[in-house]
């Protein structure tokens, strides 16, 4: 290791490179379809600053995703479809829906946290299937125009992509950066040791609440650009069966390292929106079969698998390595060697 | 008061039927989260089951041969996915319930599409067996019969199962299981086997409201998806392990889902989320959980 830009660096850059050129040489289906992978993508990040990093595994997180969708759809059809005001609605409007609901959910533990969620998420479905006056009910909201830059609509694939790339690299950048910071380890220590983070002088309240709503609002981001990108949203598009797939994404990919599930949420939408269809439709059963092979085979998901490669350096640093928190699975007890807290030891769950 | 009751007598009715189907359900759910902290969202995949073994062997014609051999094919078909089910998720133990509800997850999916496959998409109508498929009078109501008769199976069963779980040795292993696994293993009793008990007595139970719910519910897809998040509900309210909680959410929700789509339906269908919400903020761990559990 010569060069001063570590190789995890270097990748991320030629990755980033390569996704901005698509457009140039791949048809519009592909592409389009690409964009979807993103959207996908940061959706399953963000859901990871809430699973890998904070240890709090949500079965309503597409209820997010689905209040920026459905602002940033409704801002475009009824006020403004000009560049980022139609998302920067869809993140605040998100951000306070996970503010209000997170208030209550991040109170409860384990199993009650997955029902809270879950019972949020299907409330907020119920919400827009019910409000439609507002939202179109069960035809949901449809024709919402094109984003306009500049006063010119963007409406060729390949600058919607261009669009929505752009700000699927910023909200990553935002969740990496959260991870990065000391706030993203004092996340970390309260999911490996929250007894322990409570007696150092943390809230661990306050500290779940924040890392609840950021995730939230960069769900809302990606639901944001979703409106962009499919110009229809519809309450499937929030329900419980969204919200599974991303957990999906986040254990194929592998918890906690962030471009794992970014990798796994293509990997999910490749099989149920590419290859679904020419299996009659039937793509889900596909998912289902790697829902179970991800949980045996892949215990710490891809990101797990390129850890195991990436371990033998021994100059391996625990800061810029995006490997870090790989080993990190919801409720296992093995210790996790990255972060600021190195003295978090495992400590045994609440029951004795 | 009497007026009102007379007003809604159907209503309260159906909500008794649906809450005797919700506590047959729920019951197995609950035991085998309390006692094994196994999280099994493919609890609903195993009423979808049961649905199509009760179209296939009832499914047109009125006979009680045909719904009996149905119940019957239904509680094999439950008891052996409950032992794959219990075998599956064995190697999970201790590594959270992140992974359980992934696995679960994926065979629910895995047999709703098989179940697609095989009966296409169609929703399908299973018939009452015949005495039961008729109307009959209730205090000047006429009502079908067949929900009568559900709720009857329904009280049966918790009767049954209470009794089980109260009042004999094996009840009294698996409620010593469900307050602490550890020390039963310490007495030398093989976990292993009274988990895959119970999963097998659980699923099978979900099996049978499979068939029990075809004549009022019938069978379609998505229809596990529905049945899960229901009976998550209950055992939720409930608390999580207790029999009494099963039946006292059961019937709660059996009377939300009617009553309440009765009597306010514009907020029907946030009231069954919007109760279970409630319920976890005000006893988070459930009205008749204990401390200790999860």
């Amino acid at each position: 290791m010569t060069s001063r830009l570590p190789l995890p660096r270097l990748i991320s850059l030629a990755v980033l490179i390569l996704l901005a050129a698509v457009p140039l040489f791949l048809a519009p289906f592909p592409t389009d379809m690409l964009a979807r992978m993103l959207i996908f993508a940061l959706l399953a990040v963000s859901l990871d600053l809430l699973v890998g990093i904070t240890g709090l595994p949500s079965l309503g997180h597409a209820a997010y995703f689905g209040v920026g969708a459905y602002t940033a759809g409704l801002v475009s059809m009824h006020w403004t479809a000009a560049a980022p005001i139609p998302l920067l609605a869809a993140v605040v409007v998100a951000a306070l829906a996970a503010g209000a609901t997170g208030w209550l959910a991040v109170r409860s533990h384990g199993v009650f946290f997955l029902m809270l969620t879950l019972a949020i998420g299907e409330l907020i479905q119920q919400l827009a299937e019910s409000w439609s006056d507002v939202t179109g009910g069960d035809n949901g909201l449809y024709g919402i125009p094109a984003v306009e830059i500049g006063g010119a609509p963007i409406v060729l694939v390949g600058y919607v992509y261009w669009y929505v790339l752009a700000f699927a690299v910023v909200g990553f950048l935002v969740i990496w950066a959260v991870s990065r910071s000391p706030f993203g380890a004092a996340l970390r220590g309260i999911r490996d040791n929250e007894p322990r983070m409570r007696s150092l002088g943390y809230s661990p309240f306050r500290y779940k609440l924040a890392g609840f709503v950021i995730a939230g609002a960069v769900a809302g981001l990606a639901g944001g650009l979703l409106s962009v990108q499919q110009r229809l949203v519809t309450p499937p598009d929030l329900g419980f069966t969204v919200s599974a797939l991303a957990l999906l994404a986040v254990a194929v990919g592998g918890a906690g390292s962030l471009w794992g599930p970014a990798l796994g949420a293509a990997l999910v939408v490749l099989i149920r929106d590419v290859y679904g269809p020419d299996l009659d439709g039937h793509g889900t059963l596909v998912l289902g079969i790697v829902f179970i092979v991800a949980v045996y085979a892949l215990r710490n998901g891809i990101a797990g698998l390129a850890s195991t490669r990436f371990r033998r350096r021994p100059d391996r640093t625990h800061t810029g390595d995006p490997t870090q928190g790989t080993s990190a699975t919801i409720g296992s007890s093995e210790s996790s060697p990255d972060g600021d807290i190195d003295a978090v030891d495992n400590a045994p769950s609440a029951k004795p | 008061m009497t007026g009102w009751f007379a007003d809604n007598f159907v209503s309260i009715l159906n909500g008794l039927a649906i809450g005797s189907l919700l506590f047959i359900l729920a019951v197995g759910l609950s035991l085998v989260f309390g006692m094994m902290d196994v999280l099994n969202l493919g609890h609903g995949a195993l009423y979808l089951i049961g649905a199509y073994v009760g179209y296939q062997f009832a499914g047109d014609v009125s006979s009680w041969a045909g719904f009996l051999t149905a119940l019957g094919v239904a509680a094999v078909f439950g008891i052996v996915a409950g032992l794959i089910l219990s075998l599956a998720t064995q190697p999970l133990i201790g590594r959270g319930h992140l992974d359980q509800a992934l696995l679960t997850l994926g065979v629910a999916l895995v047999v709703a599409e098989v179940i697609s496959i095989i009966f296409g998409d169609d929703v399908q109508n299973v018939v009452a067996p015949p005495g039961l498929n008729s109307s009959v009078e209730v205090l000047g109501n006429t009502y079908p019969a067949y929900r009568l008769a559900l709720i009857g199976v329904g009280a049966v069963l918790a009767v049954v199962v209470w009794l089980v779980i109260e009042k004999t040795s094996l009840g009294a292993l698996i409620r010593a299981s469900v307050s602490d696994r550890e020390m039963v293993s310490a007495v030398g009793v093989d976990n292993r086997k009274v988990k895959a008990g119970v999963f097998a007595f659980g699923s099978m139970l979900a099996a049978l409201a499979g068939v029990l719910g075809g004549p009022v519910y019938g069978a379609r897809t998505g229809l596990d998806e529905t049945v899960l998040l229901l009976a998550l509900v209950v055992i939720v309210i409930g608390g999580l392990g207790s029999v009494r909680g099963a039946l006292i959410g059961a019937l709660l929700i059996g009377q939300v889902e009617s009553l309440g789509r009765a009597l306010v339906p514009e907020f029907a269908s946030f009231m069954l989320f919007g109760a279970l919400a409630l319920v976890l903020i005000v006893r988070p761990r459930g009205l008749f959980g204990r401390a200790g559990a999860a």
